[in-house]
């Protein structure tokens, strides 16, 4: 068996015996992303020099007898996450040349935790997309099927993980960016309860709605990257105070008597039915087991999307309007006076999705407007926050879809409303600034089917459990070896 | 017709917090440029701003201050628009829920008290500075500056003459030092002024066409163009033009307002809740904490100086209408002990000076213990009181000790009664008319001796003993 | 909702985006589109429900007054090739 193949667990074990060095892991693992990753395109950046450097000084601090968590292991991060020293783009033209002076947190953490950064993953541009195509750079396809689309926003993280080139990426949800392409890769990914894990060096999109999570091959491996990059932080004021560690034992616990509410808009006409029935199936397998499962209803889902594409355009809007490249980022070298420099910068450096955003999320803020659709979202955001407050009283976590569809091909979703219908089951999550983790529960067309957890806040514990008993039934997939 | 005017003034004044408002770099003035700058206030990619508590309780402090009162519930908002000093191409501001919310100054008018109202006082971040080169056609970019803490203080529009403009301004900047919540020091740009202007017939309640007034850096400027501006807009009236809604600033040099080259059209700022930065509840418990901390105020400072210092109504007023020199005078009565002799020099010789001089009292040249000192000297006789005034205006341009200036210049006073006599007896000889007047009942010719002996002694005579000693002389002659 | 071409020029130029004819029209139909879709709002009665702008119920979160070191001048301006004597450039402002 080849070094990628195993599960971060087991190289851990590994490394703890001095079975193999975390330089020959990490040099094993780069060789195969540069073979594969030329087929799959999920990094936009190797960086085998810093990774080895890494990969040195963490077996050296091991012979002195260190006991990091995640001591040697390569982990590959979302390129709108900020490293330091490295180009940090956005997969975009407006971050081409953009080298972060600082880290991001959950990078700090990372480093602190032992962990041995390989390199950043490709991108829907400033993370605005559900398939990846809106990366200025280049394609990351499907590990499951060339012809298919990752999802997105980070399906280079998502890709990188399903097709064995690290055991674990980290990457941002703001509507549904993580769980999406864990779903259509076939990878288990988390996105936290808002506040649970710091956003400072996250390249903001949607202020109230982003949170970084983590993509996985198993629950264990998601609880790990969890403990080390989890917690409060005086850099980001909206980090929930305190800090849980989870004990990668403690998700083998069963789910017996857990009780969980099937939302009956999430299994509505506009999901595939093969789709559905692989989520039913895996359902039934775990009501056997001692769980309870009740249909139930959210019944103001059907506005989520809506309230999701004003707050999130409206907030992105604000965020990227930074970019005008006096300080850093694209600058334009012909224009007029100010006003046009600010003009040709930013629409040389976004792309086409970023620019439209921009534009819906400044009309909606405009005077005359604000009433009837900010303000209007803010509102019935407290709707659909209290739809999952009440169901909470009654379940303790909810079963869906994560998308209604397996992986969709490439220029297949051309009018954007019809691509934003892809997070229609994952936005209402954001909203209401819960956890929710996608794992993947069997195939339909020999593609992955993600099925959706979600839980109360700061309930990642009981989603872990969920999910460690998920692939306990279904198995692991694995994409075929082309 | 008469008219009057209806003027508002907005005022920011720079906090005097070490740190900036959502990050903790420094805020202290100068400093080469983009050489205070972290990641947050320069607003890179990734970044959050993290609120500072203090800036929070000085905003309040200077809520209270001003009797505003303080929001229960409060957030903040982001204000939107493009400009190369704003990194984030957003003001952290508030919009809706500020801080502070209607309160008032009163101002002493020679019509008696009248009370200015203020709509309300909110917190946000400053943005960076601009420095222009005319000709190379390009602009300069320091942003030390973005993220200092600001108070933004709008007042109703309860002016009616740039007199009253004036008086609010000089008693609101006294207030805000006064609670050391801001230093105050327009040259260095932590108070800056804006304001509105609109003329109407005396009687009348509707409002003109307001006219904005920006980019005004001194209050004697807020002044001038006010004055001006007032008569530009009762002419425009009379003569039935229109007066547009405009931003204009002052041109020192024409002495008129001019209209400031238009950005664009009326901005829309966008204005919404900030979400990185979560809502500001105040409790009962914390405004009487932060109230507790107010230092003295102008008003409290002023009764304390009538009643326990004896100083009369108008003197006190003087002194404390100016924070420095109000701390300068308490310094001088704590080393020395009566307070009349101390707001003698303050009132007469230092307002003197510094009139002169053009010198702030936060930039004094002399210290408290440098005039008490001197005071000592005319105790004890080592100088006259004349002469002292002379080392007063020296000691005032050179900021040497007291002690340094009398032994240079010599102007001790000459108390030595045999040096005295010398010149007396000399004054006597030379002057016999007036002798015999004094002997023959003419006592004013006394005095003329008396300045005759002064003369002599180019004023460093001890005056009361040249009196005693002529007096002395001239008895003994009138006795022969 | 109809967007028209005027508004759509108003909000490029709020939003400092240039934008030729095809993308002006590309946006008037996609903005149409999108703001007749989340139009869909106004079927709610939202007139008791307060708004959520934070979702975590967080308040009063402050940090001390404590001055921590600035980022050396060097790497502030590195990320730009426009610069001098210190200060980053831009074309001349007109106040």
């Amino acid at each position: 068996m080849e070094l990628y193949e195993y599960g971060m667990n087991e190289l851990i074990a590994m490394l703890k015996k001095g079975e193999i060095s975390s330089v020959m892991l990490t040099k094993s693992l780069i060789d195969h992303i540069e073979e594969k990753d030329k087929d799959i395109g999920a990094f936009l950046y190797i960086d085998r020099e810093g990774a080895l450097k890494a990969a040195d000084k963490a077996d050296k601090e091991r012979k002195e007898g260190s006991d990091k968590p995640l001591l040697g292991i390569p982990v590959a991060i979302k390129d709108n996450i900020c490293t330091k020293g490295t180009k940090t783009t956005c997969a975009s033209r407006m971050l081409e040349n953009f080298i972060p002076p600082y880290d991001a947190t959950v990078v700090e953490r990372l480093k602190e935790a032992g962990a041995v950064i390989v390199g950043k993953t490709n991108m829907d541009e400033f993370a605005m997309g559900s398939s990846t195509e809106n990366s200025a750079f280049k394609k990351t396809v499907n590990p499951w099927d060339y012809g298919k689309v990752p999802g997105g926003s980070s399906g280079g993280s998502a890709a990188s993980v399903a097709a064995y080139e690290v055991p674990a990426a980290l990457g941002s949800d703001t509507g549904g960016s993580i769980r999406q392409p864990a779903s259509f890769c076939g990878a288990v990914g988390l996105k936290p309860t808002y506040g649970r894990i710091s956003r400072y060096g996250l390249v903001a999109f949607a202020s109230s709605l982003d949170q970084i999570g983590t993509f996985g091959r198993n629950a264990q491996d998601i609880a790990l990257i969890m403990n080390a990059i989890s917690g409060h932080d005086d850099h980001d004021f909206t980090s929930a105070p305190g800090k849980e560690v989870y004990d990668p034992d403690d998700i083998k616990g069963g789910v017996r008597g857990l009780k969980i509410g099937l939302p009956k808009e999430y299994f509505g006409e506009g999901v595939n039915s093969e789709v559905k029935d692989s989520i039913y199936a895996a359902v039934k397998q775990l009501e056997e087991r001692g769980a309870e499962v009740e249909e139930m209803s959210l019944p103001y889902s059907e506005y989520a999307l809506a309230a999701y594409y004003i707050i999130s355009s409206a907030e992105a809007s604000s965020n990227l309007a930074r970019y005008d490249g006096i300080r850093y980022g694209h600058r334009a070298e012909k224009y007029e006076d100010l006003i046009d420099l600010y003009a040709c910068s930013r629409s040389e450096g976004f792309g086409k999705e970023v620019k439209r955003r921009i534009m819906l999320g400044t009309f909606v803020l405009s005077s005359g407007y604000y009433d009837a659709y900010y303000k209007k979202a803010l509102e019935v955001r407290t709707l659909i926050k209290n739809d999952f407050d009440k169901a909470f009283e009654k379940y303790d976590v909810l079963m869906s879809p994560t998308a209604p569809t397996t992986a969709f091909g490439f220029g297949e979703k051309s009018d954007p409303l019809e691509m934003y219908l892809a997070d229609i089951l994952t936005v209402p999550i954001n909203i209401a600034g819960l956890p929710s983790i996608s794992v993947p529960c069997g195939l339909a067309g020999g593609l992955p089917v993600g099925l959706q957890i979600i839980g109360r806040p700061f309930e990642e514990k009981t989603l872990l459990k969920g999910t460690y008993m998920i692939q306990e039934i279904t198995g692991k997939l694995r994409p075929e070896v082309r | 017709m008469e008219f009057e005017a209806v003027i508002g003034l907005e005022v920011h004044a720079e906090l005097r917090t070490k740190t900036k408002v959502f990050c903790g770099c420094t805020t202290e003035f100068g400093g080469q440029p983009n050489t205070h700058c972290c990641p947050v206030c320069l607003g890179l990619p990734g970044t959050l701003p993290v609120l500072n508590k203090s800036a929070v309780e000085y905003a309040i402090m200077a809520g209270l201050a001003l009797n505003c009162n303080i929001s229960k519930f409060s957030k903040m908002d982001r204000k939107n628009y493009f400009y190369p000093d704003l990194p984030k191409a957003y003001q952290i501001s508030q919009y809706d829920l500020p801080l502070c919310k209607e309160g008032y100054i009163e101002l002493e008018t020679d019509k008696g008290t009248k009370k200015i109202g203020i709509i309300r006082a909110h917190l946000e971040e400053d943005a960076g500075k601009l420095i222009h080169d005319e000709n190379a056609g390009t602009s300069f970019v320091d942003y030390n500056r973005t993220g200092v803490p600001l108070i933004e203080i709008v007042s109703y529009p309860d002016m009616r003459t740039p007199e009253e403009a004036r008086t609010y301004l000089t008693k609101l900047k006294s207030i805000l030092e006064y609670t050391e919540v801001s230093d105050c020091k327009m040259q260095e740009g932590s108070l800056r002024v804006d304001t509105n202007i609109s003329v109407r017939p005396k009687g009348s309640e509707e409002f003109g066409t307001k006219v904005e007034l920006k980019n005004l850096n001194s209050f004697r400027v807020v002044y001038k163009a006010l004055e001006y501006e007032f008569k530009r807009q009762v002419d425009a009236v009379k003569n039935n033009e229109k007066i547009m809604q405009e931003t204009r600033r002052w041109d020192e040099d024409k002495g008129i307002t001019v209209p400031m080259r238009s950005k664009e059209a009326a901005h829309d700022y966008r204005y919404f809740p900030e979400p990185d930065i979560v809502p500001i509840e105040v409790s009962d418990e914390w405004i009487e904490e932060i109230r507790k901390k107010i230092p003295e105020l102008p008003y409290q400072k002023k009764d304390r100086f009538i009643k326990e210092m004896g100083l009369p109504s108008y003197d006190a007023g003087v002194i404390t209408s100016d924070k420095a020199l109000s701390d300068f005078f308490e310094r001088c009565v704590e080393l020395y002990g009566n307070p009349k002799t101390m707001s003698n020099w303050v009132m007469g010789e230092l307002l003197r000076a510094m009139k002169e001089t053009d010198i702030d009292s936060e930039d004094l040249p002399i210290s408290p213990e440098q005039l008490v000192r001197l005071q000592n000297m005319v105790d004890n006789g080592k100088v006259s009181i004349s002469m002292g005034k002379k080392v007063f205006d020296s000691m005032f341009k050179t900021g040497d000790d007291p002690e340094v200036i009398v032994k240079e210049k010599g102007l001790s006073q000459i108390s030595d009664a045999d040096a005295l006599n010398e010149v007396i007896c000399k004054v006597i000889e030379n002057n016999s008319k007036s002798v015999s007047d004094y002997i023959g009942g003419k006592k004013k010719a006394m005095g003329f001796l008396v300045g005759q002996v002064m003369k002599e002694t180019k004023g460093k005579a001890n005056p009361q003993m040249v009196n005693e000693l002529m007096r002395q002389e001239l008895d003994k002659m009138q006795k022969n | 909702m109809d967007i028209d071409d005027k508004t759509v020029d108003y909000v490029a130029k709020l939003a400092r985006l240039n934008l030729d004819e095809q993308e002006v029209m590309d946006l008037r139909g996609d903005l149409s589109q999108i703001v007749g879709y989340v139009a869909k709002l106004r079927e709610l009665d939202t007139s008791n429900v307060a708004q959520t702008a934070h979702v975590l119920p967080l308040k009063n979160v402050f940090r001390e007054d404590m001055v921590k070191s600035s980022m050396n001048r060097k790497v502030v301006l590195a990320n730009t090739e426009h610069k001098q004597d210190g200060f980053f450039v831009v074309p001349k402002i007109f106040e």
